[in-house]
């Protein structure tokens, strides 16, 4: 097999998801072709050298749908050789992406590619895209649906973290990546997002709250009791896990992962392509891994990818010297770092989406990058990067600096 | 042309006015001479062309009662078929349905204006011809009832119902009607467009006519380019009412009902396409529907045989009709007052009778207030709780039972206190009265209270349910000595109650009490294994069952529980042996002083506040500590064993001859105890299960778990004969 070697990794700052963030007045095409550009620039590149561009995107509709990938890359003024493709793996769209651009060249079938993600959250709404797992009868009788933020109430409650649980696990995220962003540990890889006159639109991750605390979440209403007890969400979770006598609903939006707008690539090549181009490999991408899990609880897919991927690695959960799980709710990484052994002193050591953002197709490109900067600020070896992921799935990727 | 069902009547604006008269019933129902009919009456409609419109209406009290039930029956229906590949009964059901369906489409496509004049309640597949009308016109009566019922016996409405009403009145609004059944009146169905127009019953028809010399539009808006059903595609559009409308539907039906699984499905595909793909698609999960076990079990049991009980199918035929017009009631406690209170309803008079006047007086005062609660609710008026109280004279003499037709006990659960009353009652009588003597007990044998009788043959047992006003089952108890005539008059009771009786013969707890009781006891005796109260609680109510287990034996209290162990003790004396359930019983109420929901705590501490949330008692960890890990638990095996242990104690009365007819077993558990009604009663649930797989469970069961679970020999004859059960009272 060809060893598959990340020569770069670029991601936009994250903006908040609303009307009054800071990218919302850019396209999602635009913001994709800006991760492109930066790519591209910053190494210098002939793209007539890259096959490939896939791209993550959970809701490709409207301006985000019809294969955004290809529109990027036209829109990029790449070399028109250049073909894309945009897939969806729901939360993990992102480091998936990487996977089945890494998969090409390992498998010999391209050169050079380049895995990535979109999602505009502010202008495409989180669900635009609809589709028969939350909806059609016929699939959600049979799989228990429910809408994630109950899954990690149900895990909370299964598992025993209380509120306090997670939002200390949130105060603490906020901490971290404020620290982070204060030393610039993240700007290797964020590329500012400019107007069409080359003005600044945003250079920092805007959903940041570095100043919260216990008490100010403390003060945040559960988010999920309602769509719990009213729409029988929480009977459902039940009937499916019936040694849970209730769901305590103690996830919100301050221990939640943010809903924002960003965009990430990630540039993949073998060896010979990098000489081709003159660059230099930072990593190996070691092992990837996908799986599913039991889709009512939904949300522990990482620790059995996260086995998966270890052993087809012959490596022990002992061998990574970071991991970088995305924080999509508390409860997610407190399970997984329960379940596992693993210490928080080697879990998302920069924060993560609870604090900064998930722009649900880019983070898994985004988190990536950002734990390849970690191994190198930290001269370690080996980091592990997994999501979990809707409707019952995980997705691990397992990078060596080279 | 004529025809045996419908009367046709041509004016002289072409109009034709159809009269649905079935002859020789007393209601329109939908049976295959009908729909035949009905297909002539479309070509007619169609090709002649004096007619210029259609007014269809009916000469009944009703319009239309939907499908007639020998339609439905699996054994020689119109929709079964005796095929023995499963396949090609799906398909025979599936062409049977679409049949109906075509000759409602071409109802509506028949280029004529065609308006329903509702002069009466149209249900099921009645208001399924009226949706396919082009307008709808009804009487304005708020007693006439319109509504689609099916899912309430386990079917979908399979004639359009679940296509033309949300495109009719929007999905939003569809939804509720087609899930949980219940009907609406009138006004409740103009004001969701349901129909058209609301007139008093003599403008009926002209309203229907002027409509069609007005405007008389032949085609439905459905038909048209432009239609958009309101709400959007739900494959489209649906997102936020079907994820939630799906869990709340799960949330209720626990996954074990199939029928509004099925509408929900046939709304979201069938609505998103043109209406012919969306009868098409309704078809086929009628058919998938029809031929599940559950549906077969509801249609049989919740419909066909709860209609036959209630019409008194087990009544002595030749022992005369009988009318009760004075009613004793002896003790005006909660119960007594009850009965007092739905007998005075249905127009006797009441002598409510108590050991002082001042004690009479406080149940009539109780009977005051449900009526004051049922007038708040806008379901009852001041003039009928005028009447209603009236009719019933509070006493303290016995005197006063003199001229009742029938007198029933409900005082205190007491041998001693029962037999006292009965013996007072009777000191006013002769041995010729032909007053029958009935008693409300749940617990103690009639056979032994007869004796108090002078009068054995007089005597009976009339178990009610509480709530008294609520619950629809009368359990009939007939000892050796009770005659004919008095189970005869027993039932016309019952009858004019418009409760459904069960007849069952005397036993120890009879058989609802007995039955329920070892649904009670395998959730303590679970609890006593070590398994978590919480999965034992969740499981109950996956099963089926209306209540969990624990919670149940804590609203009908614990001590009461007590009481009957320790009577067992007395009657059994050195045979009676304890078991982890009794003395776990024993344990809570002697050791903790937990009686249940009664003192307000029990397996559960109860609130005070009646809309406080209940929480398992945390003394349970000491009490019966949780040993056993989830991981380890099989799960099926613990429902399993839940409705099993019910099942088999139902066998055991039919072997002991306190069951001799199993709509009985299957109707009282029904509506007794709530037993799971998706199987049909535990009598259908056995063929449900397939007799032979059945009793090979419950031997592994009983391998596993104790003798209880042993299948009687009945059972196992019947197995190993590969006889279903409800086969087994077949006279040969």
């Amino acid at each position: 097999m060809t060893d598959c070697y990340i020569y770069d990794a670029v991601r936009t700052p994250r903006g908040k998801g609303k009307p009054n963030g800071s990218l919302h007045e850019v396209t999602a095409v635009e913001l994709a072709r800006q991760t492109l550009c930066a790519v591209r620039d910053r190494n210098q590149l002939d793209t007539s050298l890259i096959d490939d561009v896939v791209l993550g995107c959970v809701d490709p509709i409207y301006e985000q749908g019809g294969d955004i990938a290809r529109t990027a890359v036209l829109h990029a003024d790449y070399a028109e050789t250049v073909s894309g493709v945009q897939i969806n793996r729901f939360c993990a769209s992102g480091l998936e992406a990487t996977n089945m651009a890494a998969a090409q060249i390992m498998s010999g079938q391209a050169d050079m590619t380049i895995g990535g993600g979109v999602e505009m959250m502010s202008r495409v709404p989180i669900g635009a895209s609809g589709g028969a797992w939350t909806t059609d009868p016929q699939v959600t009788f049979n799989t228990y649906f429910v809408p994630q933020g109950i899954s990690a109430d149900l895990i909370a409650s299964k598992y025993g973290f209380s509120r306090d649980d997670v939002d200390s696990y949130a105060v603490e995220s906020q901490k971290r990546a404020a620290h982070a962003w204060e030393e610039g540990y993240f700007a290797n890889t964020v590329v500012p997002v400019k107007d069409i006159n080359g003005l600044t639109l945003l250079d920092h991750d805007e959903h940041m709250r570095p100043e919260t605390s216990m008490q100010s979440l403390a003060a945040l209403e559960p988010a999920f009791t309602l769509m719990g007890t009213q729409a029988g969400f929480d009977d459902v979770a039940i009937q499916r896990y019936p040694e849970v006598a209730r769901i305590d609903h103690v996830h919100h939006a301050g221990n939640s992962s943010g809903i924002v707008d960003g965009a990430a690539a990630i540039l993949l090549g073998n060896k010979e392509a990098g000489k081709a181009a003159g660059i230099k490999p930072r990593a190996r991408i070691r092992n990837f891994a996908t799986i599913g899990s039991e889709p009512c609880i939904m949300l522990t897919g990482p620790s059995y990818v996260t086995e998966k991927v270890l052993k087809r690695a012959g490596l022990a959960v002992g061998d990574i010297d970071l991991y970088e799980i995305n924080e999509a709710f508390s409860a997610v990484v407190l399970r997984y770092m329960q379940v596992l052994g693993i210490d928080h002193s080697k879990t998302n050591v920069n924060g993560g989406a609870i604090a900064m953002g998930h722009p649900l197709g880019a983070t898994g490109a985004m988190i990536l990058g950002t734990l390849l900067d970690e191994l190198e600020r930290r001269d370690l070896t080996t980091g592990l990067v997994t999501l979990c992921i809707g409707s019952g799935m995980g997705a691990a990727t397992i990078i060596e600096r080279v | 042309m004529s025809y045996k069902n419908f009367n046709i009547d041509i004016d002289k604006d072409g109009i034709a006015l159809v009269t649905w008269d079935m002859p020789e019933r007393s209601v329109n129902v939908v049976d295959a001479v009908a729909a035949a009919e009905f297909v002539a009456l479309i070509e007619q409609f169609k090709t002649d062309a004096q007619i210029k419109g259609v007014v269809l209406t009916s000469a009944k009290q009703v319009f239309c009662a939907g499908l007639d039930l020998q339609m439905l029956k699996h054994e020689g229906g119109e929709l079964a078929d005796s095929s023995t590949k499963e396949e090609d009964k799906i398909k025979s059901t599936f062409d049977s349905v679409q049949r109906m369906t075509k000759f409602l489409r071409a109802l509506e496509t028949c280029g004529k204006p065609i308006v329903a004049a509702l002069n009466g309640l149209a249900l099921g597949g009645g208001l399924e011809i009226a949706l396919a009308c082009h307008y709808r016109v009804v009487v304005n009566d708020p007693r006439l009832k319109l509504g689609l019922p099916e899912v309430t016996i386990g079917l979908l409405p399979g004639a359009g119902g679940t296509q033309r009403l949300p495109r009719l009145i929007g999905v939003e609004k569809a939804l509720p009607m087609l899930l949980q059944g219940k009907s609406i009146d009138p006004q409740t169905a103009l004001k969701l467009g349901l129909v058209n127009k609301m007139v008093s019953a003599d403008k009926l028809i002209d309203e229907a006519k002027h409509w069609l010399r007005e405007e008389g539009n032949p085609v439905q808006a459905w038909d048209e380019k432009t239609f958009r059903v309101s709400g959007g595609k739900p494959t489209q559009t649906g997102e936020q009412l079907f994820a939630m409308g799906n869990a709340m539907l799960r949330a209720k039906t626990k996954g074990n009902y199939p029928a509004p699984h099925y509408i929900m499905s046939c709304v979201y595909e069938g609505v998103s396409v043109p209406i012919d793909a969306g009868l098409r698609i309704e078809s086929r999960y009628f058919a998938k529907l029809f031929l599940r076990p559950e549906s077969k079990n509801m249609v049989n049991s919740l419909f066909i045989n709860m209609q036959a009980l209630g019409k008194g199918a087990r009544r002595p035929q030749h022992v005369p009709p009988s009318k009760i017009a004075k009613l004793g009631v002896l003790g005006a406690g909660m119960m007594g007052a009850a009965i007092a209170h739905v007998s005075a309803r249905a127009g006797m008079k009441i002598v409510l009778l108590d050991s002082e006047l001042k004690l009479a007086e406080k149940g009539k005062a109780h009977v005051a207030a449900q009526v004051d609660r049922a007038i708040e609710r806008g379901r009852a008026n001041e003039s009928q709780k005028q009447i209603l109280l009236d009719s019933i004279q509070p006493t303290s003499d016995y005197a006063d039972l003199k001229e009742c037709d029938l007198i029933i006990e409900a005082v205190f659960e007491d041998k001693s206190i029962k037999a006292e009353v009965v013996k007072q009652a009777e000191a006013q009588f002769t041995k010729e009265t032909e007053t029958v003597f009935g008693t409300n007990t749940s617990t103690i044998p009639i056979t032994e209270l007869a004796q108090a009788s002078i009068r054995p043959d007089k005597f009976i047992g009339v178990h009610f349910f509480s709530p008294v006003e609520r619950m629809q089952l009368v359990e009939i108890i007939i000892s050796k000595t009770t005659s004919e005539e008095t189970l005869a008059k027993t039932m016309d009771y019952v009858a004019a109650l418009r409760k459904v009786p069960i007849i069952v013969n005397d036993s120890r707890g009879f058989y609802t009490s007995r039955c329920v009781s070892t649904y009670i006891t395998e959730g303590q005796l679970m609890l006593m294994e070590g398994i978590d109260p919480v999965l034992i609680e969740n499981l109950g109510i996956m099963a089926g069952m209306p209540m969990p287990p624990l919670a149940l034996n804590d609203e009908v209290a614990l001590d009461l529980s007590y009481k009957i162990y320790q009577q067992y003790k007395a009657d059994l004396g050195e045979k009676f042996t304890a078991t982890a359930a009794s003395d776990l019983i024993e344990n809570m109420v002697v050791k903790h002083k937990r009686l249940g929901k009664k003192n307000g705590k029990g397996f559960y501490d109860w609130p005070s506040d009646p809309k406080g949330v209940k929480k398992l008692w945390h003394g349970l960890a000491d009490i019966a500590p949780v040993t056993k890990r989830i991981d380890d638990i099989d799960i099926e095996e613990l429902k399993r064993r839940l409705l099993y242990i019910q099942t088999i104690e139902m066998v055991r009365c039919v072997d002991e001859n306190v069951i001799t007819d199993l709509r009985d077993a299957d109707i009282g558990a029904i509506l007794g105890w709530g037993f799971a009604p998706f199987t049909g009663g535990p009598a259908s649930f056995i063929d449900m299960i397939g007799i032979e797989r059945f009793v090979a469970e419950a031997d592994e069961l009983a391998e596993k778990y104790g003798e209880r679970f042993a299948p009687p020999p009945l059972l196992r004859d019947l197995a190993s004969k590969q006889t279903p059960f409800l086969q087994a009272l077949n006279k040969n």
